[in-house]
């Protein structure tokens, strides 16, 4: 019987042409796009200076600002008065300001001070702008060391960004798509599908036969996890292709991934059991989904949220699921180090797909 | 072969079912003629084992709707009053689906779906989704009736369905019968109840009467006059306000009128000529409403 209702099942999946076509165009193109252009890196800030110096370090140190990429020279002003002009015209992001005696300064004592105002409206941009300039600050106080033997005393902040070296933003997105895509492909698309047998009266005349809801449920699953497990397969491999990550274990992944699948998939079938149409789903998923996405850690660290925010994320899978993902990709983890989100994980499984078979229950 | 007895439900608040009881006998058409909205549906899902009533007990081929729901699906064939198969599968697909899910064959119950099936068999393999409304009828017949089920609950099989199909349909249902299938069929068209060995007039939930067609128009206890004109809603307006007039009905091009005393008639000022019909079913059905 259960091959039966598979081999309908999948009939009926390739049949339906968007949604097999969807199914593989969303990998490809949340791999593409997705880690260029979710990425918190800041370019092309646009640069004030007010350089009251003019002197040859005062032209060094602005040289060797806009040869480090992230910044773009917009404008020499006058006087810092004008400089904040345009900051309020929209027109510059960040003002370094050059005091008068800069390079005499220097010389005679090695102390002296440079001003940086950013524009904080956006605060990351703001934030970070200031960490960049200081960044090249420091670089230029030890250049000055080493070069003209001028004993500089800026304390010099080194961090060491371990595991993604080259803070790059791509290599910490990717492990996150993943995780996207398995909730939408295994947790939403099936309880999708249940839905619109509901709404289409076939869960009605098959509710007058002999079969077994739960096999019928089954079948409705297992093309669904059997797709889930491709795609995530073939976006690894993207991801191995295009940005040449490679996770510490595959094995690792697959079994995680397949409690996560379990513990969505429950999710899904509850939500099923709670919506008499598509509409009606597809709504409480748009709602769930912004959620459990912006309170899961995927974009913003959650050690940074309030902390009731915090406590909300130790209720969403999605949140353990990341961890584990970022950890095996850019740690190299295994099993021991993340046993506790394992049992976690298996927990919401339990958990999910007892709720989906008792409320399945009630609404009988 | 289908026994209700007292059942009641409610849908938050607003009774639905007021204290239901009938029975079926084996080899017989029974039908709920009601309007939409009469609990017709509510009926069917409850002897389906689709619903659970209220109160009361109800026995399909000897086994009860609650206790033993799960024998009662092998052995009864539903078609719900929407089109409820597989829009995306072929016709054939559609029937092996359902064949295999009762655990038989399409081969073993052949015979059963032979007249009905060859009719739609040219197109076995279009999607169910395009195929007309009376081929997705006769689909869906063939469908409830692939596992040689002992009842047949039909519930507004003919509801959007051209005549001529209408007509093919209940000519089908006489030659299950002579397999001695049970069957209950629910349909809003009066002209169909008399196609059925017994009918049950049904409205806001409560049966008003249950007996033979024939037997109904044989009791009704009025005289009816048709009145035909050319300005039928004129003449409707004023017999609506006359004394005498007991009921009055526009029935397509006429008007159907019950008299409280029939040799008051002559008194009445129509213009229009009086003809005394036969009672029809709606007839019936109109006086019983009205009551």
């Amino acid at each position: 019987m259960l091959r039966y209702l598979l081999e309908k099942e999948f009939k009926q999946i390739f049949r339906n042409a968007f949604i097999s076509k969807v199914i593989l165009v969303l990998p490809v193109v949340y791999m593409l796009i997705f880690p260029w252009v979710v990425n918190q890196e800041i370019k092309n800030l646009k640069l004030s200076i007010v350089d009251n110096d003019r002197s040859t370090f005062s032209e060094r140190l602005i040289h060797k600002i806009t040869a480090s990429g992230y910044f773009h020279l917009f404008e020499y002003t006058a006087s810092s008065a004008d400089a904040i002009e345009s900051v309020d015209a929209g027109k510059a992001d960040i003002i370094l300001e050059i005091p008068r005696d800069f390079e005499k300064d220097l010389y005679r004592s090695g102390q002296t001070n440079v001003m940086i105002s950013a524009n904080a409206v956006n605060g990351m941009k703001g934030g970070l702008g200031s960490v960049y300039l200081s960044g090249i600050l420091n670089d230029f106080a030890s250049e000055l060391t080493a070069a003209q033997g001028i004993r500089t005393q800026s304390s010099i902040v080194e961090p060491q960004f371990k595991f993604n070296p080259t803070l790059d933003y791509k290599v910490f997105m990717i492990p996150a798509i993943f995780v996207m895509l398995l909730t939408l492909l295994t947790g939403f698309l099936p309880a999708l599908n249940i839905v619109s047998e509901k709404e289409m009266g076939t869960t009605e005349q098959l509710n007058v036969t002999p079969m077994n809801k739960a096999i019928f449920i089954l079948a409705k699953l297992i093309p669904y996890w059997i797709m889930g497990i491709l795609i995530l397969t073939i976006t690894m491999g993207l991801a191995a292709l295009l940005y040449g990550l490679i996770p510490g274990s595959f094995t690792t992944i697959y079994i995680y991934s397949i409690v996560y699948i379990l513990a969505v998939s429950g999710l899904g079938i509850v939500i099923s059991n709670y919506s008499d149409t598509m509409q009606q789903a597809m709504f409480v998923m748009f709602f769930l989904l912004l959620i459990i996405i912006l309170l899961s850690g995927l974009f913003s660290p959650i050690s940074s949220m309030p902390e009731w925010a915090q406590v909300i994320t130790a209720f969403n899978p999605l949140t353990y699921f990341i961890i584990v993902m970022r950890a095996i990709y850019l740690k190299g983890s295994g099993m021991q180090e993340l046993l506790p989100q394992f049992f976690v994980l298996c927990g919401f499984a339990v958990a999910f797909n007892v709720w989906a078979v008792l409320s399945y229950k009630k609404s009988r | 072969m289908i026994q209700a007895n007292n059942i009641s439900l409610n849908y938050g608040g607003v009774s639905a079912l007021k204290d239901i009881s009938f029975q079926v006998e084996r080899g017989e058409i029974f039908g709920l003629i009601g309007p939409d909205g009469a609990g017709k549906t509510t009926l069917f899902r409850i002897l389906t084992t689709l619903l659970l009533a209220d109160s009361g007990t109800a026995i399909v081929d000897g086994l009860d709707v609650v206790r033993d729901y799960k024998v009662i699906r092998t052995r009864v064939g539903y078609m719900p009053g929407r089109f409820s198969l597989y829009q995306d599968l072929t016709v054939e697909e559609n029937l092996s689906f359902f064949a295999t899910v009762f655990g038989t064959t399409i081969e073993e119950n052949y015979h059963l779906i032979k007249d009905i099936y060859q009719q739609i068999e040219p197109f076995k393999n279009r999607r169910a989704g395009k195929l007309s409304g009376g081929m997705k009828q006769k689909l869906a017949l063939s469908c409830a009736l692939i596992h040689k089920p002992a009842v047949l609950f039909l519930d507004e099989p003919t509801t959007g369905v051209d005549p001529v199909s209408r007509k093919e349909f209940w000519e089908m249902l006489k030659r299950l019968k002579l397999q001695g299938i049970t069957i209950l069929v629910s349909t809003p068209y009066m002209d169909e109840a008399s196609l059925c060995d017994r009918i049950a007039f049904i409205q806001k939930g409560k049966i008003l009467t249950i007996d033979p067609p024939e037997k109904i128009i044989a009791d009704f206890p009025y005289k009816v006059f048709a009145v035909e004109a050319d300005n039928n809603y004129k003449i409707l307006k004023q017999l609506r306000q006359s004394e005498s007039v007991r009921s009055v009905f526009s029935f397509g091009d006429s008007l159907h009128v019950v008299f409280k005393d029939v040799s008051k008639i002559e008194k009445e000022q129509i213009n229009a000529e009086l003809k005394e019909i036969a009672p029809t079913i709606e007839d019936c059905f109109m006086a019983l409403a009205n009551n």
